[in-house]
């Protein structure tokens, strides 16, 4: 793969953050947001620069309405910037969209961020009355409408996914001019292109090795040159599952029932997930280990993609909250400040 | 014979893989999306390069064997008559919390290639549905590599089983062959441990005679 177009590196220094689906394993909800917060203010209080909070709709994940818990977080945060990750925008509407995050932009003095995608699972469509064969029409169309409504106000607009608007005022305003949006990337190539056709940043989620990202990160750059943006305000950032010990085999350990636990969602894992499949995934890149461990694995992504931040999932499988604060804790000072120092 | 012609219908996460390894085991390879070709042109010189953009119909059309890798709420949209007298690959699987939930899939009764076959109105092989995207990407292996792994391949017609063993050899797998297409539920999502393991050909084949499934004979 030619690494050309990842020599927008080092034009941005290293950005490190945490997200969360809110999936509650035993956790009651309540307990669950209330962690959340809290975890929330101490990555504020230590230094991380981003916490991204997904949007699921199934009874396992607490988090379908990520941005009434960002704008809990932003009243007892500072400066740590307030994401979603992702907004399944094909289900929702733009407009709506935006007056909630140029909301929390306001509340937030400037903080909020938005991570657009066509989300992992479905639900949404059926829940709202969306056809799922139009998943990909809905994307693309909702996705301009929400960049257009960022770039301005008042809002001229026509499609066949929502009614038309005419001159439409959308408000309030975003405090930032725009309010940043990214397109998050599953795997899908096409995904890859519209943002790079769009000059969108990209959020690219990779759990075991980010070399087949380098595939990704390629369209990206290709379609946004083809379309004539700037390389220099491109950005690429990524994200996956991610566990913080004291010690390796330490680390290794004490997640992988939890971890085993949470991808049962998936149905190659619906009996759990086999110890040496949980061993080989580490080896090919799943961010589990000591400080040192994720700081190379994160080191890793940059290198072969280009990254200028890295969130990751942070409190999957039900994991004690203490557990969670520990990994917390290592990440936020011992990994994100050496991370830091080497890329700035 | 010269070396079959392939399409890969779908350029999605698995069909820009297929068609890498299509290209890569020397098959002229064609790949459609579900538009214009045109739009196709940067993935498949990234992802897919010697593999050559067409519309669905015309992939299809010009090939020996088609693989389907699109998902199964787009079925319907595969143009169904341009698969007559092929050999046609099933690579799709039913998932709800991805595919939707969907009527025609949710019966119990027939395993989902055979309701496949029979919403494409041809006869379909079973194959390439129970690896991920990234393990067919980094699991291909020369044959006899004691590391290969395999890939079942379920169907009901023996000669054209056999010509899609043959593919999956040369895209770097070992076969291992079941009939009917029926015994290929065993292949699906959740039915098994076969779906996500990335299993060898002794490990696929230790699995299959636990479940009581016995593989099927190659033709003489
Ligand atoms: N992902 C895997 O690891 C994996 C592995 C094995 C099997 N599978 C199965 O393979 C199928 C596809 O999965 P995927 O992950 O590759 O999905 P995906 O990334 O969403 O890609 C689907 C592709 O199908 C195309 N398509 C839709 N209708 C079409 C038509 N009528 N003719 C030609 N192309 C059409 C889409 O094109 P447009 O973009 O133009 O709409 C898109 O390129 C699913 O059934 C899945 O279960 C997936």
């Amino acid at each position: 793969m030619k690494l050309r177009f990842v020599r927008a590196l080092g034009l941005f220094s290293m950005e490190l953050g945490i997200y969360s689906f809110g999936d509650s394993g035993t956790v009651p909800t309540r307990q669950r947001l209330a962690d959340l917060v809290a975890q929330a203010r101490y990555a504020d209080e230590a230094g991380l620069d981003v916490i991204a909070l997904g949007e699921h709709h199934r009874p396992d994940f607490t988090l379908s309405a990520p941005e009434i818990v960002l704008a809990a977080i932003s009243s007892v945060t500072d400066r740590i910037r307030l994401s979603t990750g992702v907004t399944v925008l094909s289900t929702a509407d733009p407009v709506r969209v935006y007056q909630q995050f140029a909301t929390l932009d306001q509340l937030s003095g400037g903080r909020a961020e938005i991570i657009a995608g066509r989300g992992a699972f479905t639900e949404s469509f059926p829940l709202f009355g969306y056809d799922l064969r139009s998943y990909d029409l809905l994307f693309e169309e909702k996705l301009k409408l929400l960049l257009q409504i960022a770039a301005e106000s008042p809002v001229t607009w026509q499609g066949r996914t929502r009614p038309p608007l005419e001159n439409a005022e959308v408000t309030p305003r975003a405090l930032q001019e725009p309010l940043p949006i990214w397109v998050g990337v599953g795997g899908t190539p096409q995904s890859a292109v519209r943002a790079g056709r769009l000059g969108a940043p990209m959020f690219v989620a990779i759990f075991t090795d980010p070399a087949p990202a380098r595939g990704l990160v390629e369209l990206y750059h290709r379609a946004a040159a083809g379309a004539g943006h700037d390389p220099a305000t491109l950005r690429v950032a990524s994200g996956g599952h991610m566990f913080v010990g004291r010690t390796s085999q330490g680390a290794r350990d004490a997640f992988y029932p939890y971890y085993s636990e949470y991808l049962s969602l998936l149905p190659q894992f619906s009996g759990g997930m086999p110890r040496e499949v949980y061993d080989q995934w580490i080896r090919a890149g799943l961010l589990v280990g000591s400080p040192q461990e994720v700081i190379d694995k994160i080191m890793r992504h940059r290198e072969l993609l280009g990254i200028s931040r890295y969130v990751g999932q942070f409190d999957v499988g039900g994991m004690p909250s203490g557990m969670i604060d520990k990994s917390l804790e290592l990440f936020a000072t011992e990994v994100a400040p050496v991370i830091r120092k080497e890329t700035s | 014979m010269s070396s079959p012609r392939v399409a890969v219908l779908g350029a999605g996460k698995v069909g820009t893989v297929l068609a890498r390894l299509a290209v890569a085991a020397g098959r002229p390879t064609a790949i459609a999306g579900s538009g214009d070709p045109s739009a196709l042109g940067l993935i498949v010189d990234v992802l897919a390069p010697g593999a050559v953009p067409m519309t669905a119909a015309d992939a299809a059309g010009q090939a020996d064997i088609v693989l389907v890798a699109v998902p199964l709420a787009r079925l319907d949209s595969v143009p169904a008559s341009a698969l007559r007298g092929k050999i046609v690959i099933d690579v799709m699987n039913y998932w709800p919390p991805v595919d939707g939930v969907l009527p025609l899939w949710e019966s119990a009764t027939p395993s989902s290639s055979e309701i496949v076959r029979d919403v494409l109105g041809v006869d379909v092989v079973k194959s390439f549905n129970h690896m991920g995207y990234h393990e067919l990407d980094a699991w291909t292996r020369p044959s006899g590599d004691p590391d290969r792994r395999a890939l079942a391949v379920a169907g009901d017609d023996p000669a054209a089983v056999e010509v899609v063993a043959e593919l999956v050899d040369a895209m770097g797998f070992d076969p291992v062959l079941l009939a009917p297409l029926s015994a290929g539920r065993v292949l699906q999502p959740g039915s098994s441990d076969i779906f996500g393991a990335n299993l060898t050909r002794a490990e696929l084949l230790s699995t299959l005679d636990n479940l009581g499934v016995a593989p099927a004979a190659a033709c003489p």
